[in-house]
């Protein structure tokens, strides 16, 4: 893969939080990493380690304690119109349809009706929801409620996309066949894209880089390069091997 | 595959004919008959969506089968004569016991004397590691050591069948193998005979000495494998990779 330009950076980044009781407690220690245009970047680490923290910063929902965050070379301070993010628990409008549900940041911005539906029927059809516009989210199973989740997040436009265990909480199966829509979405709609998991083998799945993380504090323990083409095959020697490597290396957060 | 002529000797402990399952028009269990062997450890694994819990709802007598029987040691299965224990997704602690007393909670309507009880609860806190945390309240402990409490209270039981609904799904992946090995140790000291829902195949792989593997709804037995791989078993193994794959491509739907 080539170099893409650098999009985001973190330097220093530190996240500290004070307790009414006296003693600090720290989530996230001094990460500095790059991020670079186009790539799908993984976030890995084990569980409660910083990562959620880590892109509430990048999106502006928390603040750091010390270091900076920036975009095409501007500090970041409360984030951007240009990234958007994808939880792990949508909160989903339960009283409003899939089209309602992922228009609703361009109708935050005041977009017309006709733009705004254009590119909510645009995003559903991307993530493969065509037809299910009318539906409600308790209709829907969980695969189909974190699709509508990305083609939300995908209709405001955004030049970076953060995703926080988008999948977690889903079944094994289903979990695989949502790697496989994100990675057919990604490729057809390329954006920038900083995916967090705990999950090892999605992380080699799905990454073009893989930042391991170390259980909290987090840091950055190392940076992985996954060359394999895609779609890539979990059960290939080469994948084992990477991922026999980096668990090595993960922390085990019990 | 673990193709073996090696006869399993074991008594039959439970027997299931010809379960069959309608919620009203709904077929959701079809003919469903097999055995289990006391001190088995068997994992059922089946494509998303195809009845697996309402399979182990049957096992539990949750629900009445539409026709069949459940027969454990030659008698009808009958809550109020054989112990059933069992485990789900959710942790589920009594948030008012300490972990000693929560392990123990099932002894005492079980009626043993305090000296086996406190045998037995001594032995699983050995076993899990958790000497330090036995006078500590699940509120402060972290999710996965409170859903190891539960898990070590069903084996506590030393019960007729210990049935186990996806206890790990949501933990990260280093965590799981952790837990994985500690449910084999805690299997194989007491003896337990257990039947292990899972959506994961690789987990059903690493755990199980017998896979059933079910088909979409209506559901029924599409086969038996044995495995015999030595433990620790290893994910990256290509013989453990063998079986993974064969059960995969038995179950894939995505």
């Amino acid at each position: 893969m080539e170099n893409g330009s650098v999009r985001l950076s973190l330097s220093g980044i530190t996240k500290t939080y004070s307790s009414k009781q006296g003693g600090d407690f720290t989530a996230v220690q001094d990460i500095t990493l790059d991020v670079r245009d186009n790539e799908f970047l993984v976030i890995l680490g084990p569980g409660h380690c910083g990562k959620t923290v880590m892109l509430n910063m990048i999106a502006g929902l928390e603040q750091a304690s010390s270091g900076a965050i920036a975009m095409d070379g501007k500090r970041l301070e409360g984030g951007s119109d240009s990234i958007s993010m994808v939880f792990q628990k949508l909160a989903l409008m339960p009283w409003k349809t899939v089209m309602q549900n992922v228009e609703i940041g361009l109708q935050f911005r005041g977009e017309d009706k006709k733009t705004r539906r254009e590119a909510a029927r645009r995003y559903i059809e991307l993530v493969g929801l065509a037809g299910f516009e009318n539906a409600y989210p308790r209709q829907l199973s969980g695969g189909m409620k974190q699709r509508v989740g990305i083609a939300r997040a995908y209709a405001t436009n955004p030049e970076i996309l953060l995703m926080d265990e988008p999948f977690g909480q889903l079944d094994a199966q289903t979990r695989y066949a949502m790697e496989e829509e994100i990675i057919r979405i990604w490729q057809q709609e390329k954006r920038t894209i900083i995916f967090v998991t705990s999950n090892i083998e999605e992380a080699i799945f799905l990454g073009d880089r893989i930042v391991l993380l170390s259980e909290c504090p987090a840091r950055v323990k190392e940076i992985y390069t996954v060359d394999a083409p895609r779609p890539r095959d979990q059960i290939s020697s080469e994948f084992l091997s990477l991922r026999e490597l980096i668990s090595n290396n993960t922390d085990l957060a019990i | 595959m673990s193709e073996t002529n090696i006869q399993d000797t074991r008594p039959v402990k439970v027997e299931v004919k010809n379960l069959t399952k309608y919620f009203g028009d709904l077929h959701v269990l079809d003919d469903v008959s097999f055995n289990i062997k006391k001190g088995e450890f068997v994992c059922v694994v089946g494509p998303t969506g195809c009845g697996k819990t309402t399979f182990l709802n049957l096992l539990t007598k949750i629900y009445t089968p539409t026709s069949g029987d459940l027969y454990i040691d030659g008698e009808p299965a009958d809550p109020h004569k054989h112990n059933l224990a069992f485990v789900f997704q959710e942790p589920s602690a009594y948030p008012w016991l300490t972990v000693e007393q929560n392990l123990g909670f099932g002894l005492d309507i079980k009626r043993l004397s305090a000296a086996e009880k406190k045998k037995r609860v001594d032995n699983i806190i050995r076993i899990l590691g958790l000497e330090k945390f036995r006078s500590s309240y699940p509120h402060q402990l972290s999710v996965s050591t409170e859903q190891r409490i539960i898990i070590g209270r069903a084996f506590a039981l030393n019960p007729d069948l210990l049935l186990m609904d996806e206890p790990y799904g949501q933990m990260d992946i280093k965590l799981r193998y952790y837990l994985e090995d500690e449910v084999i140790r805690l299997w194989k000291e007491t003896g337990s005979t257990v039947v292990f829902i899972t959506h994961n195949i690789e987990e059903a792989c690493y755990l199980a000495e017998r896979v059933l593997i079910l088909t979409n709804k209506p559901a029924t037995i599409k086969e038996e494998l044995r495995i015999d791989l030595p433990r620790p078993r290893r994910f990256a193994d290509p013989e453990f990779i063998k079986v993974r794959k064969h059960i995969t491509d038995q179950i894939k739907w995505w």
